[in-house]
């Protein structure tokens, strides 16, 4: 499909061709409620530029509130029984499934944008799809790579990043020696927790439930990959890492208290904005320093959680449909790609398209992995489907607490019968 | 016919005069409210009854309804009996959160009591500036208890606690403590900033208590020969019994359901080490969506107040009776 063809399908063309915005009740307000995001400038331009661009286009005010992501979905429940609030609000992972009954059908939305842009990333669109019907409309992939010093990796022996899990584990150890331990979290936080624990168990080749949705988390896989965390974690890392949320790690790294962490690509972003702060101990700026690499390969390969994003329109909210005239507009390539530009790499987009975008010729080579991150991602709740019953496991943080329970002395196998149990209740 | 005057013979003697037929006076409606105490009472009581009904009565009702259903966000669920109790009650999260409560009330209590007793007694003496600081001790109390706890959650961060660096630079250890990132280590800093936050009200409140004791009372002892210890065993403590036993039953209640501290201290972490029944609860209904199940496990905080508030209570009424 052409951008013509794209703005005929979805009425974009139409408010373009009249000159004028579409006859919305006067005084129409959209409220959409987002995180804080962990680029600043993402929020500031939608603030001071895509929104009031959109509400003269579309004939409505938008007024953009930003939340710390960890209240999100309290806010949501407390919207949704309430049945007042905002009137768009973000979601995370496969969030969308907890709420279906509450949100309003965006199937038109979403597959114009993805006809659009050649489709949907496959985690995007399964945090999202119930059936064939769109829960909400997708808004970009953060991917999750393991930012790390460079030249603490060479002094430790690492000219190049490790290849596998047990070489990560080799050169954390002899990093954390040196006192640069690794920095990770095993704590309770919406976003770092589950980028990192989820794929332990997809990379030594155990998943939380079969295809048909049954708990198959008691293996000697998942056994062996706590084992793995729990040396990683005494050998390697720093083990102050159980209270962190996911703000910890980048303030740990830009310290130099850590020699890598995994994490969006917002510890570079911020390194090189700030530089004439951000230095490292030899007074020189850390972003020179810094380098990316996707998580080793386990045993059974190198699977990575880039996490999606998206926007749900709520069933509560009156103004359902200039809810979804924003979201058709935000989405379209012209709009998105302001966003995605000043965002640097932060945000993946939601299909392979942008990763066509010029902007990744620009961004330094320390970046360019970020350009396809997203394509080695499964999504929470495989091998099973991603649904309500997953997010109550992620929500209670069952495989994050499996780890750190292993990690502070557990045994690896009791951690994951425990992990098993809880699953067993909530999966059957 | 006239009837007889007030105070007459009833006609049986004496002289019976006519008067005009009084008017029947009609009070006007709003004093013939204001002379009816029913109808006064119900007046003056109303208010309070329907803020009692909209904010105490209703919640608690609903909130007993969602845990008898199977309510999650957005879905009404159906009457599923005592199926979530029955679900938390063999959720291990909820039985690790369950301990922790008591844990945590009981510890705080003694230490808030205990604290807050000597800081009373220490008040209660005569010094100068006395006014500034018993004002000034009240300031834990005051700040909104999220602001205080970020400020904690500070000191103990894992990575730049100010604490490691004082110990550190003191030559007092030689790695960091891990304030939060221990079960153990977590759970008695959260007792240490509720302790930190709630020793005033004791003190204040016991102080409150130790100044209505008349200080003839101690002379006497004194001149009998008691110490100190004697005198406030003997004299002080048994005088501030009944003060104590209500502060003692408020604090309890406050602890037992305390979400606020735990939620931005350690947000029930690590590994659900810290978590209490109203952070659990507030997790399973709020953030994961399951109402029915999270109204459930706040409930079971309902009996076990109910009982020690009732034993404290008895034992209250005995003191009085005595």
């Amino acid at each position: 499909m052409d951008r013509r063809g794209f703005l005929k399908t979805t009425g974009v063309a139409g408010i373009l061709a009249a000159g004028r915005a579409p006859a919305f009740a006067q005084g129409t307000k959209l409220h959409l409620l987002r995180w804080v995001d962990f680029v600043p400038a993402g929020d500031q331009i939608l603030r001071q530029q895509l929104l009031p661009e959109a509400g003269k286009a579309l004939g409505v005010e938008v007024q953009l509130e930003t939340i710390n992501a960890n209240d999100l979905q309290p806010r949501i429940t407390a919207a949704i029984q309430s049945g007042s609030g905002a009137d768009i609000i973000m979601t995370l992972h496969n969030w969308p499934h907890l709420y279906k009954s509450s949100v309003v059908d965006v199937t038109d939305v979403a597959e114009g944008i993805a006809k659009d842009q050649g489709g949907f990333y496959a985690q995007a669109e399964q945090a999202v799809k119930d059936g064939k019907q769109y829960l909400a409309v997708p808004f970009g992939v953060n991917g999750l790579l393991i930012a790390y010093r460079k030249s603490w990796f060479k002094e430790a022996g690492a000219e190049t990043p490790p290849k596998t899990l047990d070489e990560y584990r080799q050169l954390g150890t002899r990093l954390k020696k040196k006192g640069h331990p690794i920095g990770q979290t095993l704590g309770h936080t919406f976003g770092d927790a589950p980028a990192w624990s989820y794929p332990m168990l997809w990379n030594f080749g155990a998943a939380e439930r079969d295809r048909q949705g049954k708990t198959k988390l008691d293996s000697k896989e998942t056994v062996e990959s706590v084992k793995w965390m729990t040396a990683f974690w005494k050998d390697a890392c720093d083990e102050g890492g159980f209270a962190w949320d996911d703000t910890n790690n980048n303030r740990a790294f830009l310290a130099g208290e850590i020699a890598a962490t995994l994490n969006g690509a917002s510890i570079y972003i911020a390194a090189k904005r700030q530089q004439d702060k951000i230095k490292d101990e030899r007074g020189e700026p850390m972003w020179r320093d810094i380098d990316h690499f996707a998580i080793p390969a386990g045993p059974a390969g190198t699977w990575g959680y880039h996490i999606p994003f998206a926007h749900m329109v709520m069933k509560y909210s009156k103004n359902q449909k200039p809810a979804k005239d924003l979201l058709r507009w935000l989405g379209a390539k012209d709009q998105f790609a302001k966003w995605f530009e000043v965002m640097e790499g932060f945000s993946a987009g939601s299909t392979k398209y942008w990763e066509r975008n010029p902007l990744w010729g620009r961004l330094d080579d320390a970046m360019k992995l970020y350009r396809t991150a997203a394509q080695a991602s499964r999504i929470i709740g495989w091998e099973g489907a991603p649904d309500a019953k997953a997010s109550e496991v992620y929500s209670k943080y069952v495989v994050t607490d499996m780890y750190a329970k292993a990690a502070q002395g557990l045994a690896p196998a009791d951690a994951a019968k425990w992990a098993a149990a809880e699953l067993q209740k909530i999966y059957g | 016919m006239s009837k007889p005057i007030a105070g007459g013979s009833n006609g049986a003697a004496g002289l019976e005069v006519a008067l005009p037929r009084p008017r029947a006076i009609r009070p006007r409606t709003g004093g013939h409210v204001l002379e009816n105490e029913r109808l006064l009472a119900f007046a003056l009581l109303s208010p309070t009854v329907v803020l009692l009904g909209m904010f105490i009565a209703y919640p608690f009702v609903m909130g007993v309804w969602l845990s008898l259903s199977s309510t999650s966000v957005g879905n009404i669920g159906e009457f599923v009996g005592a199926r979530n109790f029955v679900k938390a009650w063999n959720d291990s999260i909820f039985q690790t959160a369950f301990k922790n409560t008591f844990i945590y009330t009981f510890w705080a209590t003694i230490f808030k009591l205990s604290l807050g007793m000597w800081l009373a007694l220490l008040l209660n003496r005569s010094f100068r500036g006395k006014r500034i600081v018993r004002a000034s001790m009240l300031l834990p109390f005051i700040v909104p208890t999220v602001l205080s706890t970020f400020a904690w959650r500070w000191m103990f961060d894992p990575t730049f606690s100010v604490l490691n660096w004082l110990l550190y630079q003191s030559g007092f250890i030689v790695t960091k403590l891990p304030f939060l990132s221990d079960g153990t280590y977590g759970m008695w800093c959260a007792i240490t900033v509720n302790t930190w936050r709630g020793m005033p009200f004791f003190a204040i409140t016991l102080l409150a208590g130790l100044q209505t004791i008349n200080p003839d009372l101690h002379e006497a002892a004194s001149l009998d020969g008691a110490n100190g210890w004697r005198r406030f065993w003997n004299v002080t403590w048994p005088l501030l019994k009944p003060v104590t036993l209500v502060v003692v039953v408020f604090s309890v209640i406050q602890t037992f359901s305390d979400f606020q501290l735990i939620y931005v201290l350690t947000g029930g972490g690590p590994a659900n080490a810290t978590h209490l029944l109203a952070t659990y609860a507030y997790q399973i209904g709020v953030a994961t969506g399951l109402l029915g199940e999270g109204a459930a496990i706040s409930l079971f905080m309902l009996p076990v107040l109910f009982v020690v508030v009732w034993l404290q209570l008895r034992y209250l009424r005995r003191l009085e009776g005595a």
